[in-house]
């Protein structure tokens, strides 16, 4: 099975606007998922600046598919999903 | 997101909308707008009873993002007149705390509860536990009576069921001074006279009612006139954005301000004279004891029992302060206290002198992680304003700057590896120890967040003029982990100590006193 991939938006807007709080996921995805789950930090996913949308930041990519107002239980709930589970 | 993570989400919402309208062509029919582009018709309503109630909480939050007191908000004015005011203003007065007391409504008193739990039973320890004759049995239930309720919690411990619980008020617990206070009406409100602006109660409250009252469109207003904006970052500030100090320069620059300075430049001065101060200090009480020691003698070694009088009693300790949360608290809370704290300014004192002498015509911004330094702005004359973080962050976002994309630019003065370290626990008694040749002289006594508790243990070191186990160096700060934990700071507190490390661990070392 592919890897599913987590991108923490790292830039400025999702930072301030909580993302600093999402640096969790960082030990808590390997732990719960071993090697099945990979997750990097990203500058801007670009997804801030569409129609300039701040007020949805922070954003989370979990393979193609937009955590908004990120949270690190929406994002496990997202992994979850795409694992079928 | 929990409940304080929508508040604080939702804060800093509002202040990026307040920057983007102050810099609109229409700043206040736009900030008037703001609760209605939030909350638009037909909206879902994410977490309160109607679009309308969130609207009115949203013009609340915006009025504190003005500048003003939530508490004196007649509800008649619009935001659009908030507005129009606060550009016109060109004072600010000193209280730094409003409370949104709306979103109080939430919460329950502080009181004993008698739960669900509560069996009845026949043995009622709950009732006769009670020295104040609280409690009585209706219905076969233990009932507490609130008017003669101390809440003791004698019968919250007697109970065997667990059946009776301490409701508790999250800022009232977390005040340190007791200067916030649900009343009866069951909306909090702070007694400015007793409050040390320590911003505890602004982390604590889980419906994000307390508010500092910002300055943010005072501090626009300055960088939209002539006159040069220079910031002034506290270290602190090093763990808190994406990117190093140099990117965050160059962003600071682009977001508005003239220049940037390292207020860890100040904390270079601060730790080489409180070093300096200490060991002067500490000179006296080796004086002291040695006359003490040659008068004892000459009077026979005996009948010494008179108590000695407060100007002769020995110092055996000096404490720092740099921490204005402290500052205040020994200001309003601990006269006794005061002989000994250092004499020696803060880091923001230095600083600001410094940035005042070279641009006399200057405004200086000072970025704070926490609502006390807003107090010791307003008292600084050099201090014109102070911004915290989550508006520094705002200002990134409402003017589209990514700070990872910035060049980077170095300091003119870079400050030292130790001066750097300031914003953590145990920084600053690092900085004065380094700055001695003989480092060993220094044992310092951290106190790593004031509480109730060691603000006693402090009361208790100025009676005796004694620290406990012979420490001759109090390291006070007032939040929990230092400066990386003052209630403005976005980073979790292990990741920004992690970043400041980097940074200091590039840095040179303090010069030698
Ligand atoms: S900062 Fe996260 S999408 Fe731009």
């Amino acid at each position: 099975m592919e890897k599913i991939k987590v991108q923490v938006c790292l830039g400025t807007t999702c930072f301030v606007m909580g993302g600093a709080n999402l640096q969790e996921l960082n030990d808590i995805i390997p732990r719960k998922y071993g090697d099945k789950v990979e997750v990097v930090g990203s500058n801007c996913l670009g997804l801030c600046s569409i129609q300039w949308e701040y007020s949805k930041a922070p954003y989370v990519k979990v393979d193609d598919e937009v955590v908004h107002e990120a949270t690190v239980e929406k994002v496990l709930e997202m992994i979850d999903k795409k694992l079928g589970k | 997101m929990n409940n304080a993570g929508q508040a604080i989400h939702l804060k800093k919402e509002i202040l990026v909308r307040i920057i983007k309208a102050f810099f609109s062509d229409n700043f206040e029919e736009n900030t008037r707008l703001i609760p209605y582009a939030m909350r638009p018709k037909g909206m879902e309503v994410p977490y309160r009873c109607c679009v309308y109630k969130e609207r009115a909480i949203i013009k609340d939050r915006a009025i504190a993002g003005l500048g003003f007191p939530i508490e004196e908000d007649d509800e008649t004015v619009s935001l659009g007149t908030y507005a129009e005011k606060a550009i016109k203003r060109d004072e600010l007065d000193g209280r730094n705390l409003t409370v949104l007391q709306a979103a109080c409504k939430g919460c329950s008193t502080n009181r004993i509860y008698v739960t669900d739990l509560c069996q009845g039973c026949v043995a009622r320890p709950c009732q006769s536990t009670c020295k104040f004759g609280a409690i009585s049995i209706i219905d076969g239930r233990s009932v507490i009576d609130d008017s003669k309720c101390k809440k003791c919690k004698m019968c919250v411990n007697a109970c065997p069921y667990n059946a009776i619980v301490k409701i508790t008020v999250p800022c009232e617990e977390a005040c340190p001074v007791g200067a916030i206070k649900k009343d009866e009406t069951g909306f909090a409100s702070i007694n400015h006279e007793e409050c040390i602006n320590c911003g505890r109660c602004i982390s604590a409250c889980p419906f994000g009612a307390v508010h500092e009252k910002s300055q943010i469109i005072d501090i626009l207003k300055a960088m939209i006139s002539k006159k040069k904006v220079i910031a002034m970052i506290a270290p602190s500030i090093a763990g808190q954005f994406p990117g190093d100090i140099y990117k965050l320069k160059s962003a600071i620059i682009k977001a508005g301000f003239d220049d940037v300075y390292e207020v860890a430049q100040g904390a270079d001065i601060t730790a080489n004279n409180e070093a300096k101060e200490f060991m002067e200090r500490m000179a006296k009480v080796n004086e002291k004891n040695s006359e003490w020691l040659s008068e004892w003698a000459n009077a026979g070694g005996y009948g010494e029992s008179e108590e000695t009088k407060d100007e002769e009693k020995i110092q055996n300790f000096m404490t720092t302060s740099c921490c204005a949360g402290y500052n205040q608290l020994v200001k309003k809370h601990l006269q006794e206290i005061k002989p000994y704290v250092s004499d020696t300014g803060t880091p923001l004192y230095y600083t600001a002198e410094i940035v005042k002498k070279a641009e006399p015509d200057a405004i200086t911004v000072f970025i704070s992680p926490c609502v006390a330094k807003r107090a010791e702005g307003f008292d600084n004359k050099n201090v014109d304003y102070v911004m915290n973080y989550e508006e520094l962050g705002a200002l990134f976002v409402a003017k589209k700057i990514e700070i990872l994309e910035c060049d980077g630019e170095k300091y003119v003065v870079e400050a030292s590896k130790q001066a750097r370290c300031f914003g953590y626990s145990g920084g600053v008694a690092d900085s004065v120890k380094a700055s001695l040749q003989d480092e060993s002289v220094i044992k310092p006594c951290i106190i790593n967040g004031l509480n109730k508790d060691n603000i006693k243990q402090l009361k208790k070191f100025a009676k005796t003029g004694e620290c406990e186990g012979g420490c001759n160096l109090i390291e006070v700060m007032c939040c929990e982990g230092g400066c990386i934990g003052g209630n403005a700071t976005m980073n979790n507190q292990k990741t920004a100590k992690k970043l400041i490390d980097n940074l200091a661990n590039n840095s040179k070392d303090i010069p030698k006193i």
